[in-house]
């Protein structure tokens, strides 16, 4: 099997191919072989971005192989928190990446001018994109896609204006409707004057036995489509859990103010699935299809002259950019989200970002002065949509203070106690209670799915748990998280792929291990992104928890500071971080 | 909805001829699971390019995905084309390949409107069976395996 790291050189131009078998056999691939390279690669104090941070791609020893390993992750240091930057995309670059014979890619350095990368198997070249630089995201892949080779079976990444900007939260699009949202990997990009990527491969890959491989293969595909996955992914998607939340007082709404969205209904999963969904897509290699592209309709003109766009569409936009501003139509939403789209930037943290600012407008805070008469207000998708068009610009000092990421500008302007970040990344949307504050604040990434604290705080809600059961838990799944995350597989089928699973498929391709290797490969991987994190400042026992959390009903009732406080005592115990 | 996965065993039973139709292309979306399979169960290889179906994009995912997959002639142009007799057209209809005579000239991937002939690293022609491998990977209803009446 294949276990090499293209390494790319943006300062001069220069790529080269190393094998790094011992990498690979020591840490699987994946977040695994990310966290290392980039701890070889990022010295402690490394400016996020400047020519000496690092981007990391990396692929694991399934991806391709096997259904739904379909992801790719990118390993940095993130220019929005100054610590781990990690963030998962789908689509086609993981099969992209493994035809092209590569595992892993390490980007260095920075171009002299707007550049793009392309790569055709071991054939690199860094490609001028002055042209295309201050384009949007998704007519940089149309244009891209002119260019170069490998229709149907290539990658396309790119990141739009905000990313150029700078903005600490810009993300880059991957095949169009997937994404490297999170954490600001965009910036990265921009800060290198890297405009796009390219991969493409015409290589295959063997397997050491084709019937065994073909018998596991057809074992899993089976066990995948006939889970409930399949249904719940497939059918109305994740927004189905629009309607569940908020009857579980689990959405947050108007800036986490309220639990429940008394609109709700009119942008419900099944609201947008009835009204505006027009087709599902699948990233290569995954039979569930959750891709939800919504037809967005509007006239321009009242003789009947329409614009239409494909907006993908999932949970975690419904929220941020939805209830979480008070936006009640599935229009504006889908509006506001095909802004984030063609900017490049992460949705989730572009809307906490606004209801913090809208908020703090209602406080007094801020006034027309800062926001150049754009009104922040619930609802009022013309002005969001404006003003992340100037968070991008950005045209004065506030909306340069929105474009580093909640904290910041909640740090400069007041109103930290509802400024909805921890470990300085805007939150998911999830107020179900204590396991999801917690499992943000504690993991690797700051990400709910870091964790899933919001599905434990759902399962206390049927059968009830104790503090010291929800930190096991959450302990439990950051460690196999990593194994999983090494592979690298779609968490919406982790449940398919259980130890013994795992160990069926890495035999296929030849890799041996036993239950013990999987379990100590995930507690390394997290110890060595936790050093990873802490040598670049992040202190757990000094993070700062908004307020908020604790004044808003969640699923499990108000959240006592105390039950958080004797949650994270029991992690640093159980983590042997400390005397608990 | 979802394949059925043991089709795959079936197949080898039966004795009638059969033929892959893409029934529904405009429900694809894009797994490319069919390409997989197919080259999986023929070659024993993991490859988009070993694959006689081709799941093709027009315009990027944005656009409408184009499913090519020979179309089991009853008087094949492909095998017409073949100089050497390599690819033969059978009695029942199938058409068979024989590697074996086959000197690589590609003239069978042009005589294919369709497409469905791509030509591999080997420089022998990539050529559907009408296994229904992919039929059996396909979750979307896309593919069908036809009985051929003689
Ligand atoms: S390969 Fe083309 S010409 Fe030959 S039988 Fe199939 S569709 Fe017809
Ligand atoms: S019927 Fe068999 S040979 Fe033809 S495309 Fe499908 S899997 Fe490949
Ligand atoms: S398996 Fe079906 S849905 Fe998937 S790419 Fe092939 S034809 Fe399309």
């Amino acid at each position: 099997m294949l276990r090499k790291v293209l390494y790319i050189d943006l300062s001069s131009r220069e790529s080269w191919i190393e094998e790094r078998q011992d990498l690979f056999e020591d840490w699987m691939g994946g977040t695994g072989v990310g966290i290392k390279l980039l701890q070889e690669e990022c010295p402690a104090g490394t400016d996020p971005l400047s020519p000496q941070a690092p981007i990391i791609l990396s692929i694991g020893p399934l991806n391709g192989f096997f259904p739904v390993a379909t992801k790719t992750v990118a390993t940095f240091k993130s220019p929005l928190t100054g610590e781990l930057g990690e963030s998962y995309a789908g689509g086609r670059l993981s099969l992209a990446l493994r035809f092209a014979g590569h595992e892993a890619v390490v980007i260095r350095g920075r171009a002299e001018r707007p550049a793009y990368i392309s790569i055709n198997d071991a054939d690199v070249n860094v490609k001028d994109a002055t042209s295309i630089w201050g384009i949007d995201a998704q007519t940089t892949g149309v244009i891209l896609r002119e260019h170069e080779t490998g229709v149907g079976r290539r990658s396309i990444i790119r990141i739009g204006p905000a990313g150029e900007k700078l903005v600490r939260f810009a993300g880059v699009v991957v095949d169009t409707y997937r994404h490297f949202g999170r954490l600001g990997l965009g910036a990265v990009f921009g800060s290198k004057m890297l405009k796009a990527l390219v991969v493409s491969g015409t290589e295959h890959a063997d397997v050491p036995d084709a019937r065994r491989y073909r018998e596991v293969y057809s074992r899993l595909y089976s066990t995948i489509v006939k889970t409930d996955v399949m249904e719940k992914y497939h059918d109305i998607g994740t927004s189905v859990n629009i309607n569940v939340l908020n009857w579980l007082k689990g959405l947050p709404t108007k800036n986490f103010i309220l639990s429940s969205f008394s609109e709700g209904e009119k942008i419900s999963g099944e609201m947008f699935a009835d009204n505006y969904l027009f087709r599902r897509l699948s990233c290569a290699g995954c039979p569930i299809g959750c891709v939800h592209i919504a037809a967005l309709k509007s006239a321009f003109s009242t003789h009947h002259e329409f614009e239409l766009r494909k907006v993908s569409y999932d949970y975690e936009p419904i929220y941020s950019l939805g209830s979480n501003l008070g936006v009640s139509t599935a229009e504006g939403i889908l509006r506001l989200i095909d802004v984030c789209e063609r900017m490049g930037m992460d949705v989730m943290s572009a809307g906490v970002v606004l209801s913090w600012a809208t908020e703090a407008m209602e406080r007094g805070l801020i006034t027309t002065k800062e926001t150049m008469d754009i009104p922040f207000q619930w609802n009022n998708v013309e002005g969001y949509s404006r003003a992340l068009e100037s968070i991008v610009k950005p045209p004065n000092e506030f909306y340069s203070a929105l474009a580093m990421g909640v904290d910041y500008a909640a740090k400069k302007y007041g109103g930290r106690e509802f400024a909805m970040a921890l470990g300085k990344n805007e939150v998911s949307g999830y107020h179900t209670g204590p396991a999801s504050i917690v499992g943000q604040l504690v993991g690797v990434r700051h990400s709910h799915l870091d964790n899933a604290g919001y599905s434990i705080d759902q399962k206390a809600a049927k059968r009830s748990m104790d503090p010291e059961m929800m930190v096991d838990e959450i302990i439990k799944e950051d460690n196999s998280r990593g194994v999983f995350n090494s592979l690298v597989g779609c968490l919406f089928a982790r449940g398919v792929y259980t130890e013994e699973n795992i160990i069926d498929a890495l035999g296929a391709v030849g890799i041996t291990k036993t239950k013990d290797d999987l379990q100590s490969l995930g507690r390394r991987i997290f110890e060595e992104k936790y050093k990873f994190k802490i040598q670049e400042g992040f202190d757990l026992s000094h993070a700062h928890i908004p307020k908020r959390f604790y004044e808003t009903v969640s699923t499990l009732g108000i959240v006592a500071p105390e039950t958080i406080e004797e949650m994270l005592r029991q992690y640093k115990k159980k983590r042997g971080w400390g005397p608990g | 909805m979802v394949g059925n996965v043991n089709v795959e065993a079936e197949m080898k039973e039966q004795k009638k001829r059969r033929r892959l139709k893409v029934a529904h292309p405009e429900r694809c979306i894009g797994c490319l699971g069919c390409m997989f399979a197919c080259s999986r169960t023929r070659t024993g290889t993991v490859s988009l390019q070993n694959s006689a179906i081709k799941v093709q994009t027009q315009g990027g995912i944005e656009g409408d995905f184009r499913v090519v997959a020979c179309r089991g002639c009853d008087d094949a142009p492909c095998a017409r084309a073949c100089p050497v007799g390599a690819l033969e057209q059978r009695p029942d209809g199938a058409v068979v390949f024989h590697k074996d005579l086959c000197t690589g000239c590609g003239s069978c991937e042009k005589a294919c409107l369709v497409g469905a002939i791509t030509m591999g690293k080997d420089a022998k022609p990539i050529k559907c069976i009408h296994c229904g491998a992919c039929v059996a990977f396909c979750p979307h209803d896309v593919l069908r395996l036809e009985e051929v009446s003689a």
